[in-house]
């Protein structure tokens, strides 16, 4: 019974930082962050919080907190170290790929939900400027996550609408899905695609 | 390492002696088919097995169809009442409910999108069949109706023996997949009066890939594999002999230790639902408890997210299972406590603690051991 031929759910490197997650916050340390980020939905049983400080327009620290699978809290950690000493630019620009890869790789399901701990980043990385402010010059250089559920972005949405792929509310839902699970973005969804459709004359 | 499962609910081990029977099961190679001695030596022992599993859920030996498994029963009752709808029937409606196991709830979605009428009796905020819209939805349109006896995840037993009476009133036929509740509680189809009844023997410590569908005599029935002749026509296939064997002897064992192990998983049970509302804060316990299968316990823990909580169990060598869709490779959390009327977090954060014969009140101490500073560290990463 003690030995076991199937490996771990995860790769090694998931168990590691789930076993032993890097950064999270503690009361007890009084971190006090120069910018704070909340994303996720509890629908999709994932809610995240990261706190930064900038120094130098460079992240000095992160501290973060996150209700979710092993697969989101592995990842969070994950990013958490690979986050300190980047530039505010480089920070933003960390893609999930790229935490994914350095864990070993996640299950195809996993990744779209679990992996939040960059959009994390960024609105902590929005926040600190905003609160400073600072001249954000990075916030539309990358597409923003408008389902968080099925990971759907609005580029992804524009080039539906520009593309006539989606000429209706309903076949941009049969396409992406977009919605079906917590139903959060419906109404910011359907704006964004009224407003593309003027765009585009569609 | 300590080892304690509990998730008896997903399957059980095999009884020693079930082992044994099925080692010699083994040689009887013959095909029960046949009718020289090696097949008529096979399907004595079928016989045999058959009659066992007829004693235990109080129906005679001939409405005992052995299958592959309770999905397969279950695929099996839904085909026969879509046969009699095709061939015309008035009664064209079936009604069931939204917290049954996957395979009759995958078979509704797959008759919904054939243009079959099926209804979905809600249930109340403890998974129990709401007998008032029972009352709604029976009409003398209505074939069949199912309902399960125990809930595999959150333990509810339902008024079956009500639900068969206010069935049989219009006219309906009565199915029930009693997988979850075959020795744990007393199940008797003739006591309850039910038309057909759906088993599987891993989840009573007998092999994994054989099961029964009990069919009442007068009944409608179709067969779902066509094939030879085996089961008076009802079930095609060659005798899983050894498999059947086993059944047969682990239903022995359940019918004659049913009574004891109903108490001693209940005791097992309560010492931890107990033991978990001391010592963890802010914890809901899922499902009906005056109604409920003796050895099941779901416990949802705010903040604390069920697949996380089940790794770091496990990594603590105990296993259980969790309704968080995380764990499900889908995005939705368990539909049985969301039809259950539990918040959508409460799902994800859900676990079940499924006990069985091999565990011991150690067992339930460990658990109160390890589990405590899980949530606890859980909860203190929490961003909630």
């Amino acid at each position: 019974m003690s030995n076991f031929m199937a490996q771990w759910v995860y790769s090694p490197a998931v168990k590691d930082h789930f076993m032993n997650p890097r950064n999270t916050w503690d009361e007890k340390e009084n971190f006090v962050p120069d910018g704070v980020g909340d994303v996720g939905s509890l629908a999709c049983g994932d809610q995240m919080r990261v706190m930064i400080q900038v120094e130098n327009d460079r992240i000095k620290a992160i501290r973060w907190l996150t209700y979710g699978c092993a697969s989101a809290i592995a990842s969070t950690s994950m990013l958490s170290e690979m986050a300190i000493g980047l530039t505010l630019e480089d920070a933003y620009h960390l893609a999930p790929e790229t935490i994914t890869e350095a864990l070993g790789g996640l299950p195809e399901h996993k990744f779209h939900c679990s992996v939040l701990g960059d959009k994390g980043l960024r609105a902590a990385i929005d926040d600190y400027l905003e609160k400073n402010g600072l001249p954000n010059p990075y916030r539309h250089t990358i597409a923003k996550i408008v389902c968080e559920c099925h990971n759907i972005t609005d580029v992804q949405i524009e080039n539906l609408v520009k593309t006539k792929q989606a000429t209706t509310l309903e076949e941009l839902q049969e396409i992406t899905k977009y919605g079906s699970t917590c139903g959060k973005c419906k109404a910011d969804i359907a704006g964004l695609f009224d407003e593309l459709k003027h765009i585009y004359n569609v | 390492m300590k080892f304690v499962y509990l998730d008896n609910n997903a399957t059980t081990p095999i009884h020693e002696d079930v082992i044994d029977s099925m080692n010699e099961a083994l040689a009887f190679y013959g095909n029960a088919s046949s009718m020289h001695a090696f097949g008529r030596d096979a399907a004595f022992k079928i016989e045999e097995a058959r009659l066992a599993v007829a004693d235990l859920i109080g129906a005679p030996s001939g409405s005992i169809v052995f299958t592959s498994g309770a999905s397969e029963a279950n695929n099996t009752v839904f085909n026969i009442f879509r046969e009699q709808i095709d061939l015309g029937s008035k009664r064209n409606r079936i009604v069931t409910t939204a917290i049954e196991h996957p395979s009759i709830i995958e078979m509704v979605a797959y008759l919904r999108g054939r243009g079959y009428k099926i209804d979905l009796c809600p249930v109340d905020n403890t998974g129990r069949v709401r007998l008032d819209a029972l009352k709604e939805l029976l009409a003398e349109d209505v074939a069949l109706v199912s309902v399960m006896f125990g809930n595999n995840e959150i333990g509810t037993i339902q008024p079956i023996k009500e639900i068969v009476e206010m069935a049989h009133s219009v006219g309906a036929y009565v199915h029930s997949d009693a997988t979850q509740a075959i020795g744990k509680v007393e199940v008797s189809m003739r006591e309850l009066g039910l038309d057909y009844l759906s088993l599987s023997a891993h989840k009573f410590y007998g092999p994994k890939g054989i099961g029964v569908l009990a069919v009442a005599k007068g009944v409608p029935y179709a067969p779902y594999i066509h094939g030879g002749h085996q089961e008076a026509g009802r079930r095609a296939g060659t005798y899983n002999t050894v498999a059947i064997i086993g059944m047969g002897a682990a239903a022995k064992i359940a019918k004659r230790d049913q009574k004891d192990e109903e108490r001693r998983l209940w005791k097992m049970r309560e010492m931890l639902r107990k033991g978990i509302v001391e010592k963890i804060p802010n914890v809901v316990i899922n499902g009906n408890q005056e109604h409920c299968l003796p050895g099941t316990l779901d416990v949802s823990f705010p903040h604390a997210e069920g697949e996380s909580i089940l790794l770091y169990l496990d990594l603590e060598g105990i296993q259980v299972s969790t309704g968080s869709a995380c764990a499900s490779g889908s995005l939705e959390p368990s539909y049985v406590l969301l039809s259950s009327g539990v918040d959508i977090e409460l799902a994800h954060g859900s676990i079940r603690f499924s006990f069985g014969r091999y565990n011991t009140e150690d067992d339930v101490a460990y658990v109160l051991e390890k589990l405590p500073p899980i949530i606890k560290r859980l909860r203190e990463m929490s961003a909630l």
